[in-house]
């Protein structure tokens, strides 16, 4: 039952872009068309999944045994990293058309703060591998949500008529803005 | 806290190897064979993915190129610079290219063309057209710039009198104005041909007349006038050039009453010297 409200949490109450604001630069980057950000979200939810795998694994063999929470941050990052490297690696062999169509998106993964801060949420609040795995797949799925709402506003406002001077970017900070006010609409209703 | 210093670097330190030795031995198992000409191609095309080769950007073409499934002078926005710099990434002998450029085949701006209406839509030829825009002449230019919005070179822009205009130093032939146009005035051109009939209207000659001082009223005296046979045609009320059929000289436009036939009139205009030619605008207004 936990998984099913740890997963919920990270999808949807706790969005670690809508509530958390993390990822904001993916999101606001990779936003502009859906089957773009759909890409991107698919992605992320693949790495966020073994990433939140492979650092609880760290987290709870070594870190924690040996007394070095000190050290999650580092330890997070260099992970991510690595992981992402061998991911690309792995695709780039197995399925160039996959490949070919995440593009660029791969290599950004690695500077989208939204995975550190899944590890080290994922450590703070201690949960168990299971749960870890769900919170992953959780994140990821919300990273997906909040960028596809975001595209199809995005695609929607390319029709509006905007002011000259909101045109762009004042245009898209507003939106998401609006966007994260409507997911606090969820707030408080699990803290998982 | 000695200890845990040791520790600390012990565990960073046996993590960061353990990566790296994954990866180094991932890169070894999971390399993948790159034609490494790919990547020279891409560095010699103009990478505008301007789509104007008819494959989908420039990293298809460079493929299809170093799979020796297109031509060297396949990259139509190129030019004979980027053929070379291909022939040279591709190791093989480079040829010769033939430029082609856009030409706006209308030349009833807001002081020729008479206006019948007020449009008040949406400021694109694409929502204008289906209006029939403001001119009395449904084949006119609408005026709305398409075009020069289409254009990734800097090779377009509006006139003070409604029409496009083209800079020859600018334009690489891509396409892009000729596909945004509704009204299909403008058209690409090899280099070689010099002389156009600067009207689409196929209105009978009276009604033409009407709309537009500089329109092709059927009169055929071009068609007699021209030195090759068949040369030039009247198809629907306007003269139609057959490039293979006629030679590029002056001989057809001098008797031209409304002046809409005419040779060697583009090409000479460069950005710069159309910029400065407009009292009092400078180049990137």
């Amino acid at each position: 039952m936990t998984v099913i409200l740890v997963f919920l949490s990270a999808a949807i109450v706790n969005n670690l872009v809508l509530a958390y604001f993390l990822g904001i630069c993916p999101f606001l980057g990779v936003s502009k068309r859906l089957d773009t950000a759909l890409n991107m979200g698919f992605a992320t939810t693949f790495v966020m999944t073994l990433a939140a795998a492979i650092t609880w694994l760290i987290n709870n063999l070594i870190l924690v045994p040996y007394d070095l929470p000190f050290l999650q941050n580092v330890t997070f990052i260099i992970t991510i990293a690595s992981l992402v490297q061998l991911v690309e690696m792995f695709i780039k062999k197995t399925s160039p058309p996959l490949y070919k169509s995440l593009g660029i998106f791969l290599p950004l993964i690695v500077t989208n703060c939204a995975i550190l801060g899944l590890a080290l949420f994922e450590a703070l609040r201690e949960y168990t591998f299971l749960e870890g795995l769900f919170f992953g797949v959780g994140g990821g799925f919300g990273f997906t949500l909040a960028l596809v709402l975001m595209a199809g506003i995005r695609e929607e406002l390319e029709f509006a008529e905007v002011p000259e001077s909101l045109k762009g970017a004042p245009m898209t900070l507003l939106v998401a803005g609006m966007l994260a006010l409507a997911f606090m609409g969820f707030a408080g209703l699990l803290s998982v | 806290m000695s200890s845990a210093f040791f520790i600390s670097v012990l565990a960073m330190g046996g993590l960061g190897i353990a990566f790296a030795a994954t990866l180094a031995i991932a890169n070894k198992k999971l390399k993948v064979k790159e034609d490494p000409r790919i990547k020279k191609i891409l560095e010699a095309l103009p990478m505008t993915n301007c789509g104007a080769c008819g494959v989908a950007g420039c990293a298809a073409l460079a493929e299809l190129l170093a799979g020796g499934k297109a031509d060297i002078t396949a990259c139509t926005a190129g030019g004979q610079e980027i053929a070379d710099a291909v022939a040279e990434a591709l190791g093989v002998e480079s040829v010769e290219t033939s430029r082609v450029l856009a030409v706006v085949l209308c030349r009833g701006g807001h002081a020729e063309a008479k206006v019948g209406a007020k449009y008040k839509g949406d400021m694109s030829c694409a929502a204008a057209d289906l209006t029939g825009g403001e001119k009395l002449c449904a084949y006119s230019c609408l005026g709305y710039a398409d075009c020069v919005d289409e254009c990734e070179f800097d090779a377009m822009d509006m006139s003070p009198n409604g029409l496009p205009v083209i800079f020859y130093d600018k334009c690489v032939g891509c396409g892009a104005c000729a596909k945004a146009c509704p009204r299909d005035i403008i058209e690409m051109h090899p280099e070689e041909h010099k002389l156009f009939v600067y009207c689409k209207n196929r209105d009978k000659g009276a009604e033409a007349k009407k709309g537009c001082s500089v329109a092709c009223i059927a009169c055929t005296l071009c068609v007699k006038d021209c030195v090759s046979e068949d040369g030039i045609k009247m198809q629907d009320n306007l003269a139609v050039i057959d490039y293979e059929a006629c030679e590029q000289d002056d001989s057809s436009i001098k008797r031209c009453p409304t002046k809409c036939i005419l040779f060697d009139e583009e090409e000479s205009v460069t950005r710069e010297a159309y910029y400065s030619s407009l009292p009092g605008k400078a180049i990137g207004d």
